[in-house]
């Protein structure tokens, strides 16, 4: 299939997969022309963690008024759109289906194609905006909920070459920042205290089998949470920088190496690096070094494009609309959904 | 004036496109739920067979709840959409009141409720005055056995109207104040929310116009008792 990606195009696209409500409008899927998002970190602070029900009541207050914001920001008028795409899942399903229900609800009134996206693709076409897509391809999606290697041999199709066991390396930020005591989200907060300690407690790190893509991190949570018990009993004084140093110096080492694997097996022209935990200033840094000595270009989004967007929802459905991927009225949000059949 | 009303608050869903004293056509559904796949092609249809395009509809009615959480928020998103987007008045009604409208000629109050679980319903009481359904005491969550005695008090029969008289209907034929309403009579229709919310005040501020769960999520009102509040 030979799609022409040079096709001029305007795409909105709306993203309420988790905790961020959001609509941007995308141009030739490569230019931002508006990007709305409303955020409820702060809602569900209290909670130390995303409440589902609260953040769908969230999502139903603020779904049009990000719409609006995105449409008034890109200066561009509904009749000029080319079609409406949609976060279909993974994600929260009563969160899902809001952000469904206004793109369906959207594109009958204004009769526009409708184009559903797989959220992990959204991060992964974040980088279109920084940089064309250069094939074969390793994307190393890391977030809260995820964390895969993705081959790609062209423009929307998907293969996942390596994916977690057990527990998302973000999920493993969390649990671990709760155990030292961190505010939530715990992957900003590891970060700003890892900078200050070293990596001198030796964390284990889950290789599995040999040549597996794969990944695990719950053996290193269960390290960390002992390791402080252990301490904590022998009355020992908890030096936090040093484990969150330590910590995050596993989890990178880990992720990096079977980066690296991927990118040789399929001999890549290109790495992306998507999703929350990319923003992580020491897994950037150690994949920066480690895609410079093998000399594969590397891609990573600005900070604003890592975390959940809708710019990144318009660009993977603008290839989704020159694909000519369509859904009708009856689209419905799934909360498990497989890349591999987009 | 063009009137589409959308309920999808519970099991039952109904969409129906009205013009002044007509309804030009209504569809009820009364068994699975999926909502978010069926509301939307349903609406379409019902839109289609009144002969109407969207932009052409001049108001939005919504059944507002209580109800289910997830049910509200689908039509309550669809309608403050279109709404929004085509620039056409929106309107909300209670999901109560509209069940109500089928106790209209019934001499006596009307109760409709929903089942909330763990003993719970969503009721409000209403009656006839001068042709026309009028509240009685609001909607609210209440517990079946504190309701009942509740309206026991009262001087006239109580006509109940629900689609879970399933589960409710053997405890209610008990009280002597009780009559239970019929198959037809238990369903929302569209075209009575369509009716009632033709002559209703849109809403302001279409952008925050939310459900009315009547019910805190739970996480909110765990939080909110451990600050012994
Ligand atoms: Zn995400």
């Amino acid at each position: 299939m030979k799609l022409n990606v040079n096709q001029k195009t305007l795409i909105l696209g709306i993203e309420t997969s988790c905790d961020e409500t959001a609509a941007a409008v995308v141009e030739n899927g490569t230019v931002i022309r508006s990007n709305a998002v409303a955020s409820q970190i702060e809602v569900h602070r209290r909670f130390g963690g995303v409440v589902p029900e609260i953040a769908s009541r969230h999502h139903v207050d603020q779904i049009t008024v990000i719409c609006e914001e995105a449409l008034r920001k890109s200066g561009v008028a509904w009749e000029d759109l080319d079609g409406i795409a949609v976060t279909q899942g993974p994600g929260l399903i009563g969160a899902l289906l809001v952000g469904v229900n206004a793109a369906k609800a959207l594109a009958y009134a204004h009769q526009l194609p409708l184009i559903p996206v797989h959220h992990i693709t959204g991060h992964i076409y974040a980088n279109r905006m920084v940089s064309e897509l250069h094939f074969p391809l390793i994307a190393l999606v890391v977030s809260g909920g995820h964390t895969e290697l993705v081959h790609m041999k062209e423009h929307g199709a998907y293969e996942v070459i390596g994916t977690t066991r057990d527990d998302a390396a973000g999920e493993a930020f969390d649990k671990v920042a709760r155990t030292l005591g961190l505010p939530y989200p715990g992957g900003p907060e590891i970060d700003r205290l890892a900078k200050q300690g070293s990596p001198v407690i030796d964390f284990p790190r889950a290789w599995l089998e040999e040549g597996s893509l794969d990944f695990s991190f719950s053996g290193l949570k269960s390290a960390v949470i002992n390791y402080v018990h252990n301490e904590q009993q022998r009355g020992h004084k908890l030096n936090h920088a040093d484990i969150a140093a330590s910590f995050q110096e596993s989890v990178s080492e880990v992720l990096v190496k079977k980066t690296m694997m991927a990118a040789e097996r399929v001999h890549a022209k290109q790495i992306l690096v998507a999703g929350g935990v990319s923003a992580n200033s020491k897994i950037r840094s150690e994949i920066e070094e480690a895609a410079r000595t093998r000399s594969i270009p590397l891609t990573i989004p600005p900070l604003s494009l890592c975390t959940d967007n809708a710019a990144m929802i318009a660009a993977s459905g603008t290839i989704g609309f020159l694909k000519g991927t369509r859904a009708d009225l009856s689209l419905n949000g799934r909360a498990n959904l497989n890349i591999e059949d987009f | 004036m063009n009137v589409l009303a959308i309920d999808s608050s519970n099991l039952v869903m109904g969409v129906a496109v009205t013009a002044e004293q007509k309804v030009l056509s209504e569809l009820i559904t009364n068994n699975k739920k999926n909502h978010s796949e069926r509301l939307m092609p349903a609406l379409a249809q019902i839109v289609q067979a009144a002969g109407l395009k969207p932009s052409e509809l001049d108001r939005i009615v919504v059944a507002e709840g209580p109800g289910s959480y997830t049910g509200l928020r689908i039509g309550i998103t669809i309608a403050k959409t279109m709404a929004w987007t085509l620039k056409k008045e929106l309107v909300g009604v209670s999901s109560l009141e509209v069940v109500a409208q089928n106790g209209r000629g019934f001499d006596g109050y009307v109760a409709p409720f929903f089942d909330a679980r763990r003993g719970q319903v969503f009721a409000g009481l209403y009656e006839q005055k001068d042709g026309k359904m009028v509240q009685t005491v609001p909607d609210q969550l209440v517990l079946m056995e504190n309701w009942l005695p509740a309206l026991a008090k009262r001087e006239r029969p109580v006509l109940f109207l629900s689609n879970d008289l399933d589960k409710w209907g053997e405890k209610l034929s008990s009280e002597a104040f009780a009559v239970l309403g019929d198959s037809t009579q238990n369903l929302p229709r569209p075209a009575e929310l369509a009716r009632i919310g033709a002559t209703k005040e849109p809403v302001s501020d279409v952008h925050h116009f939310l459900p009315v769960y009547l019910r805190l999520a739970e996480a909110e009102a765990k939080w909110l008792a451990k600050q012994g509040r």
